[in-house]
């Protein structure tokens, strides 16, 4: 199974998330913004960092790149996309997850190993987790409190659209302590703390990052 | 040469902390007169002669695309003399 990670320019986060797929079990393809190619592969993660430079808004310019419009399409015929921090802020720009991520609450760039409990665990990135698992992993950024009006936020309660949510106290604002939302049939998944990089005890504070990635696997068996 | 400008600024609903930040400087400068601010983005757009109203609707439309995320964001096209 081939799953693509984009880089843009200002991606920083591109390697380790290749790294944690082919930790998970399949294989990493490069794919590179300006190319209008997927290269036939099953997925496709976008990383974190600050593409473009986060200028004018985090992930507002990367959204109208060459391989997005690919992305949008694919997505919009269930292959499966995983967008993280910058990644998670791209697909909120690209309209294929509501809401958006603004400046963190306290206005800190926050960086730390961050409690999150997986509650949604049928999404295509989410089912290696056990309902209500709790991990540890890196949380880094700036701009990551999740906001939408309320109209949104009951559909995506009441949908079981949220898939993650950090515990203890709130770290940037988000509205209803959300770290990670899917999109309504479960293929699209904006996660802002990073799993990538809590994959093994070498690199990270743990490896309970993995499960996002070796989920994947089961998606495609399915 | 005229200059459109398209003022951006988050939903009266949306939290601003930036905003809350500089309202929370202020008083320490000895500046007592805001009960709030909220802060946007000024975009000042040249171009050639009078702006045509195809124009400010093509301008319109870059600003609900690009220049603003309307789901956090409103937006205000004008002509500046």
């Amino acid at each position: 199974m081939r799953v693509g990670v984009i880089t843009f320019p200002g991606t920083l986060d591109d390697r380790d998330a290749a790294r944690a797929v082919n930790a998970g079990g399949a294989q990493a393809v490069s794919l590179w913004h300006a190319d209008a190619d997927l290269k036939n592969v099953d997925a496709v993660i976008l990383p974190g960092g600050f593409s473009y430079g986060d200028y004018l808004r985090c992930g507002a310019i990367s959204r109208f790149a060459p391989v997005m419009n690919l992305v949008i399409e694919a997505a919009g015929k269930g292959m499966p996309v995983l967008g993280i921090c910058n990644g998670f802020q791209v697909l909120c720009e690209s309209h294929l997850l509501p809401g958006a991520l603004t400046r963190n609450s306290d206005l800190h760039f926050l960086c730390r190993d961050q409690e999150i409990e997986i509650v949604n665990n049928e999404t295509a990135w989410t089912t290696s987790y056990k309902k209500g698992e709790k991990i540890v992993i890196p949380l880094k950024n700036g701009e990551g409190s999740f906001q939408c009006d309320d109209n949104t936020l009951a559909m995506l309660e009441g949908e079981g659209r949220v898939i993650a949510r950090y515990v203890g106290q709130n770290p940037n604002g988000s509205r209803n302590l959300i770290a990670g939302i899917t999109n309504e049939r479960g293929n699209v998944v904006g996660l802002m703390p990073h799993p990538e990089h809590a994959i093994d005890e070498l690199t990270g504070p743990n490896s309970q990052g993995l499960g996002f990635f070796t989920s994947i696997l089961n998606a495609m068996v399915k | 040469m005229a200059k459109i400008v398209v003022d951006v600024m988050l939903k009266p609903e949306i939290l601003d902390p930036q905003g809350n930040a500089v309202a929370a400087a202020l008083p320490r400068l000895g500046f007592n007169f805001a009960q709030s601010v909220r802060q946007g983005k000024r975009f000042e757009i040249e171009v050639e002669g009078e702006p045509t109203a195809e124009q400010l609707a093509e301008v319109e439309k870059a600003a609900e695309t690009l220049l603003s995320n309307p789901v956090i964001e409103n937006f205000v096209v004008r002509v500046e003399k």
